[in-house]
């Protein structure tokens, strides 16, 4: 057999069917399920007069619709409070497992699959959500699918899929301090655009890659999709098996060094081709800040917004003074001289407690400036006890920052924690689309450690110059 | 699903490129828990102001693209979140077909479970037919799937690519879930290779 990729690994041994002049029917290991995206299908299987095939293989949790104020308070949106009991009465209906409100395990879909132990490497993953490419951080071959999808997989375990084409990432060096797994996704988003990996597959590798924590790649994979990509997947290592050892649903005894075992083949084969390559250098990035409305509009902390004239192609031209037009800002302004109004840390990119303790290091003696209302708001019930146990919730409090109940939260605002028009926010979500974080919103991505500084100054400010208490 | 095979209609530029699926349905619309209705929500940021007043130079609010229903837009249209509600509500406000020089991945596939044509032509094609679409009043397209073919009978006339089995089932509107339900055997043969692991057995008790 010729050197395959990890993505073509995990591809080949998940073809169900290879039926001529169709696509590929591809098994599905795991398929998680939220509130938003899975009413219709559900009701599609009503109608159909269709089961939910693998019970046992589908999760649910609530996450998207939910308001982060303490639990037990009432759903105040009587829409919300609706699609969440539809999906209670679904989960109930069809025997699909479902991590409800008053679960101890409840949480963001891509931050409670892997803390659990469910997601494991070499899988296929699913969900009604673009950012499900979080998980191929373990090497599980995991993407986004619409609900019509999500109907499909929920009545076969299967999809057919067109195969996408490969692309490596490798990064080499090291990242230096104060510069993130966020702060690489948003370099190479920078770097090849939103469109940069579109129709294809990453494979990120390289030296800064394999340094990563499971964090840190997880942050990384997550962002995939703010590429284009299909998906995101990092090949298996001692970090990985580390990190999954011990988790309530891991493999035990024998079969936890059997699966050991296979992961370990799962690394991409030397000599394997990819469709293209694209080398980073760890050393030449700085933390960044996106002063767009897409992810690829970003900078680093101490450049300046871009003048519009530095674009070549007329569309891009337009597009940037679109997008300046709606953030408020003037090209020439230097990034740490941009004020912010909010700061969010938290969603299903930047909300794992290892973000938590980076951004708490930044928050420790200090305090969120008087002009700022600042939120942190845990990824899972399970990260939100964990920092508590460590104290982190007592250093943000103390600062000033509002301690939050788990969920998506203002990530995309479709709880009550949006912004107001024209207010601008410090967030470490995924996407500063314009409304994204509620109508006029002006949403700048920055890292966990960013986002606590510019609570704390009112600013942008270099992490790289921080004076840590 | 709706089979898609041949379709002449009005053309409106929405002259942008990396329209994300968070503009063609914010997210306020998407707790509802029906597949219809999502029509007059489309663009809802761009269409109507904070107050709800109609944004009267919104292109969609032209009198001459109120019949509209082929939509020509820039490069990666429907990128980012996976939300299908962004297919249901230009289905449902009256497009067939979406033209431009990409399109994200998951919106593609979305168009294709719902019987809207993604079509793709190059950056000169699609420059050429938002020029003629601002131009020309009355402004019309024939988008023909079986010969891939999208021609104005003034002028111009462009091939598009697609793949075979997606152009059969758009061509039929055929139920996807029972084409994959034929292989049930291989399924079946696969899920005893590969049965649930027995911690996951466990769940249901948590």
């Amino acid at each position: 057999m010729p050197p395959r990729t990890l993505f073509e690994k995990v591809w080949d041994s998940h073809v169900v069917a290879a039926p001529e002049g169709q696509s590929a029917l591809l098994y599905i290991d795991l398929h998680l399920v939220h509130e938003v995206t899975s009413p219709q299908a559900f009701d599609g299987l009503r109608v159909s007069g269709r089961t939910v095939r693998q019970a046992l293989r589908t999760v649910a949790t609530v996450d998207h619709n939910i308001p982060t104020t303490p639990r037990g308070s009432p759903i105040t949106d009587p829409i919300a409070a609706k699609q969440i009991e539809a999906l209670q009465k679904n989960c109930r209906e069809f025997g699909v497992p479902l991590f409800d409100m008053d679960s101890a395990d409840q949480g963001i879909v891509h931050v409670i699959g892997p803390e659990l132990g469910i997601t494991l490497p070499g899988m296929t993953i699913v969900c009604g959500d673009s950012h499900t490419s979080t998980h191929g951080a373990f090497g599980s071959l995991a993407f986004g699918i619409g609900t019509s999808e999500v109907e499909h997989v929920l009545a076969t375990q299967c999809l057919p899929q067109k195969k996408p084409k490969t692309m490596q990432i490798h990064v080499s060096g090291k990242l230096a301090e104060g510069v993130t797994a966020k702060d690489l996704a948003l370099g190479i988003i920078g770097r090849i655009g939103t469109d940069g990996a579109t129709g294809h597959v990453i494979e990120y590798a390289g030296d800064a890659v394999r340094a990563l924590s499971m964090e840190g790649r997880m942050t990384l994979c997550n962002m995939s999709i703010e590429a284009g990509a299909r998906a995101g997947l990092i090949a298996p290592d001692g970090t990985t098996f580390a990190y999954v050892s011990g988790r309530r649903f891991a493999p035990k005894g024998k079969d936890w060094e059997a699966a050991v075992a296979h992961w370990r083949t799962l690394a991409s084969d030397p000599g394997a081709q990819f469709d293209r390559v694209i080398e980073i250098d760890a050393a030449s990035l700085a933390p960044f800040v996106t002063w767009g409305t897409n992810p690829g509009m970003v900078v680093a902390v101490t450049a300046r917004v871009p003048e519009v004239k530095s674009f070549t192609q007329e569309a891009d031209r337009r597009a940037a003074e679109e997008a300046l037009t709606y953030m408020g800002l003037d090209p020439g302004t230097p990034i740490e001289a941009i004020a912010v109004d909010r700061v969010f840390i938290g969603s299903c990119t930047n909300s794992r407690i290892e973000d938590l303790r980076a951004a708490a290091r930044v928050a420790k003696g200090q305090h969120v400036s008087p002009k700022v209302r600042a939120m942190v708001v845990p990824g899972s019930q399970a990260v939100k006890h964990a920092a508590e146990q460590e104290g982190l919730h007592r250093i943000f409090l103390d600062a000033g920052f509002e301690w939050r109940e788990s969920g998506c939260s203002m990530c995309l605002g479709m709880n009550p924690d949006i912004l107001q028009p024209g207010e601008r926010c410090a967030s470490t979500s995924n996407r500063n689309f314009e409304g994204r974080q509620g109508r006029g919103g002006r949403t700048h991505l920055v890292s966990p450690m960013m986002a606590a500084a510019a609570a704390i100054t009112g600013h942008f400010t270099d992490i790289r110059n921080w004076r840590f208490q | 699903m709706q089979p898609f095979r041949k379709h002449t209609g009005v053309v409106v530029p929405l002259d942008k490129v990396n329209v994300d699926t968070d503009q063609i349905i914010p997210k306020q619309f998407l707790k509802r828990i029906e597949r219809t209705g999502f029509g007059e929500f489309l663009f809802y940021d761009w269409r109507f102001s904070g107050d709800g007043q109609r944004v009267v130079d919104f292109v969609l609010h032209a009198p001459r693209y109120a019949k509209a229903s082929i939509l020509v837009a820039g490069k990666n249209f429907g990128c980012g979140s996976s939300r299908e509600h962004a297919v249901w509500a230009l289905a449902d406000f009256g497009f067939r077909v979406v033209i431009a020089s990409s399109f994200a991945d998951i919106f593609a596939n979305n168009s294709l479970k719902n019987g809207l044509l993604t079509v793709r032509l190059n950056e000169e094609q699609v420059a050429d037919l938002t020029r003629r679409s601002k131009e020309i009043e009355n402004y019309q397209l024939t988008v023909d799937l079986e010969t891939l073919r999208v021609e104005d009978g003034q002028g111009f006339a462009a091939t598009f690519a697609m793949d075979e089995f997606s152009r059969h089932c758009l061509l039929n509107g055929l139920d996807d879930i029972s084409l994959t339900l034929q292989h049930e055997a291989k399924i079946e043969v696969y899920e005893a290779k590969h049965p649930v692991r027995a911690e996951m057995k466990s769940i249901l008790a948590t």
